[in-house]
């Protein structure tokens, strides 16, 4: 939506002063920088309260203006703060602003990725990057469906670990959206199971039936809509899984895209809800987002904590009975494996099943001895790889079949 | 139209004890015409809010439920099929029957078509929003914007007058930004306990000023022990309904009869556990 404040055809600004009006529209560009979805309804509404004496009483404006451009409990608790500091030039403690920049830029977990794999001395050497013909990539439709050995295919194979140069890490990324994507489309599209027979439809079956003098011969039924799969993600966000966060942040973000019932949580050494900023349509923005969320990680991994957190205050509005949680972590716990344990288990009789992806399963010589792992692990009903494409590719099969 | 300091009053004088904000929302919804989108716990008194706002407007209160798989023949209108069966059985033969039995006469108004239908602009409470699903919350979206309401064999349906919409959820799936965005948004958090105070006051006959005081500052130190299941504001109300009923007036005089009556405020089985008597001393010993 375009800002407001200077737009014609505004009748209530035309009552407030231009000096108000100008402060009213900045006061706007505020809150959407601050993350609020502001319209020119909004907008209009704005001008009509100021005009209609509420701007004389700074507190009653402040109250009116709450409700009036809140969308969520996060609005509600950040607006005091910004209208105080906006309006009444009152100092606010600093809040994460997101700064709009390149994916990547400014993407902590994304550098870590570069930097981690540059100090592996990967494999991967700059002479494969020569300019040639197979530049570009970018299968348009289906990932990896392309002809011949194309980078993205070989891609599908590689570590993420093992990812070097800047445009691999991209192209890991759009594969991973684009996968997410895909499989996205197939398990909603599943979703609409089509039971024939659920319900009488009475109101078509009278239709049809007046020629038959109401006597109901041929029926007509109601098609039941099958709950959709709700998908639940928690990534593991601390130090030790930083080479794989931002593509599972990427793999994330698409699949919280516009998949119909989806929730997402960063976990570190606190849990930390991410839905909201994994669905800006941008997902360099989404990605920026998170990474200041993300922040914090090198303290270890609570991730019993972590489960007691989300088993206490989401589980009840996030899961129901067609929900599947994926655990994407190493399973390094450095608090209670037995508080892991038991919060796994009243996971796990809550959600209709607990997928566990452990991007170290792939390494060679990996067996499960962390702590978290061998006291999660009875309560898993999926334990797989998630190191590389494929590995992410071969997990859609289950979902599709929940 | 009332003014802000106008429904406070009103407010307190149907019994419901509203923070000043919730006035201002209130107001809000008259001048700008927008339905009040409220949030929070379960048992902060979301409800209660809409029932206190019909108190207010002097009108009637048409509440509708939301659940998994509501659709538009329970939320809207249906027709009485049996009837119309009658009247087919009866009239067999006749040309017009069809449009006799799609008529007015055979309409079976639900609560959102009854809101738009009434004299006087009636309060629609739409609870529990949050269970119904995305389709409906995208159907009531237009009937908020448009306030008419299609029906293939009557034809549009405009609203007589505007209902004051109330809207809660408990969060249980998340909202459309369209909806919201289309609300005033209005938090409700649980009472401080200088309000819970008032509202033990205003609701429980019998409650003294010092008893009722000493009931919220119990209460307040229970919802901050990790509890599974947070006693709500109808919780409360219980508790002290249970100690007026034992002719408690002073909690630290009967320790052992507040332990056991805690019951109203617990309500599951790890949370009584977790609440021994020692945990209910501690917290007596923070009440004044």
């Amino acid at each position: 939506m375009s800002c407001c404040g200077s737009s014609p055809g505004y009748d209530d600004l035309n009552e407030v002063s231009r000096l108000v009006s100008a402060k009213l529209a900045a006061f706007l560009r505020t809150l959407r920088e601050a993350g609020f979805r502001v319209g020119l309804a909004e907008g209009q509404d704005a001008a009509t309260l100021m005009s209609s004496g509420y701007a004389a009483r700074p507190g009653l404006l402040r109250a009116a203006f709450k409700h009036l451009f809140s969308a969520r409990k996060s609005d509600w608790d950040k607006f005091d703060g910004l209208f105080d500091a906006f309006w009444l030039g009152k100092r606010v403690r600093s809040r994460s602003r997101t700064i709009g920049s390149a994916p990547g830029a400014s993407n902590p977990s994304l550098k870590s990725l570069q930097d981690a794999a540059a100090e592996q001395g990967s494999n991967q050497s700059a002479v494969d990057q020569l300019p040639s013909s197979d530049d570009a990539p970018e299968g348009r439709s289906g990932e990896g469906r392309m002809e011949g050995a194309s980078r993205a295919d070989n891609l599908a194979e590689v570590d993420f670990r093992k990812l070097s140069d800047p445009d691999q890490v991209a192209q890991a990324h759009e594969a991973a959206a684009r996968l997410a994507k895909a499989m996205r489309t197939r398990l909603t599209r599943r979703d609409f199971a089509r039971r024939r027979g659920y319900r009488l439809d009475l109101r078509r079956t009278i239709h049809r039936n007046i020629s038959h003098g109401g006597v109901p011969i041929s029926l007509v039924k109601r098609q039941r809509k099958d709950k959709p799969l709700r998908l639940v993600v928690l990534l593991d966000a601390s130090g030790s899984m930083s080479m794989y966060t931002s593509v599972f942040l990427r793999f994330i973000h698409g699949v919280l895209d516009q998949f119909r019932e989806a929730e997402a949580f960063l976990f570190h050494t606190r849990l930390a809800y991410v839905s909201d900023a994994m669905k800006e349509k941008d997902a360099g923005r989404a990605l920026d987002r998170l990474s200041i969320m993300a922040q914090g990680a090198g303290g270890g991994t609570r991730i019993g904590e972590c489960l007691q957190t989300f088993n206490r205050w989401h589980a009840a509005r996030v899961i129901h009975s067609r929900s599947c949680v994926m655990i994407v972590s190493d399973g390094y716990e450095t608090g209670d494996a037995a508080l892991l344990g038991r919060e796994m288990a009243a996971l796990h009789r809550r959600c209709r099943r607990i997928v566990w992806l452990n991007p170290m399963m792939a390494w060679e010589g990996y067996t499960p001895e962390a702590r978290g792992i061998r006291a999660a692990l009875p309560h898993v009903d999926l334990y797989a790889p998630a190191n590389s494409l494929q590995s992410l590719r071969a997990l859609e099969p289950y979902l599709a079949k929940l | 139209m009332k003014g802000r300091d106008e429904i406070a009053q009103a407010l307190a004088a149907s019994g419901y004890i509203a923070d000043a904000d919730l006035a201002t929302a209130i107001s809000l919804m008259q001048l700008l015409r927008r339905p009040l989108l409220l949030e929070g716990e379960a048992g902060v008194g979301k409800t209660e809010v809409a029932k206190a706002l019909a108190k207010v407007h002097v009108t009637e209160l048409i509440r509708l439920q939301c659940y998994e798989g509501l659709d538009q023949s329970a939320a809207l209108y249906e027709w009485n099929y049996q009837r119309q069966l009658l009247a087919i059985q009866a009239h067999r033969g006749t040309d017009s029957i069809e449009d006799q039995v799609f008529s007015e006469k055979y309409l079976l108004e639900r609560p959102l078509l009854a809101a738009i239908r009434r004299a006087q602009a009636p309060v629609l409470l739409i609870d529990e929003i949050d269970r119904a699903d995305d389709e409906f919350e995208a159907f009531l979206l237009e009937l908020l914007s448009d306030f008419q309401v299609s029906i293939p064999e009557l034809g549009t349906i405009p609203a007589i007058t505007i209902p004051h919409v109330v809207l809660t959820s408990n969060g249980t799936r998340e909202l459309s930004d369209a909806l919201r965005r289309r609300c005033l948004y209005h938090y409700v958090d649980y009472p401080d306990v200088d309000r819970e105070t008032r509202i033990i006051l205003a609701r429980v006959m019998g409650a003294s000023p010092s008893l009722s005081l000493q009931i919220a500052r119990m209460v307040e130190g229970v919802r901050k022990e990790e509890l599974r299941k947070v006693p709500g504001v109808a919780e409360t109300l219980d508790w002290a309904a249970a100690l007026v009923g034992l002719d408690v007036t002073n909690l630290h005089d009967a320790p052992e009869t507040v332990h056991e009556t805690l019951v109203c405020l617990l309500k599951t089985h790890e949370d009584r556990a977790r609440v021994t008597p020692e945990v209910t001393q501690r917290l007596l010993g923070k009440v004044a």
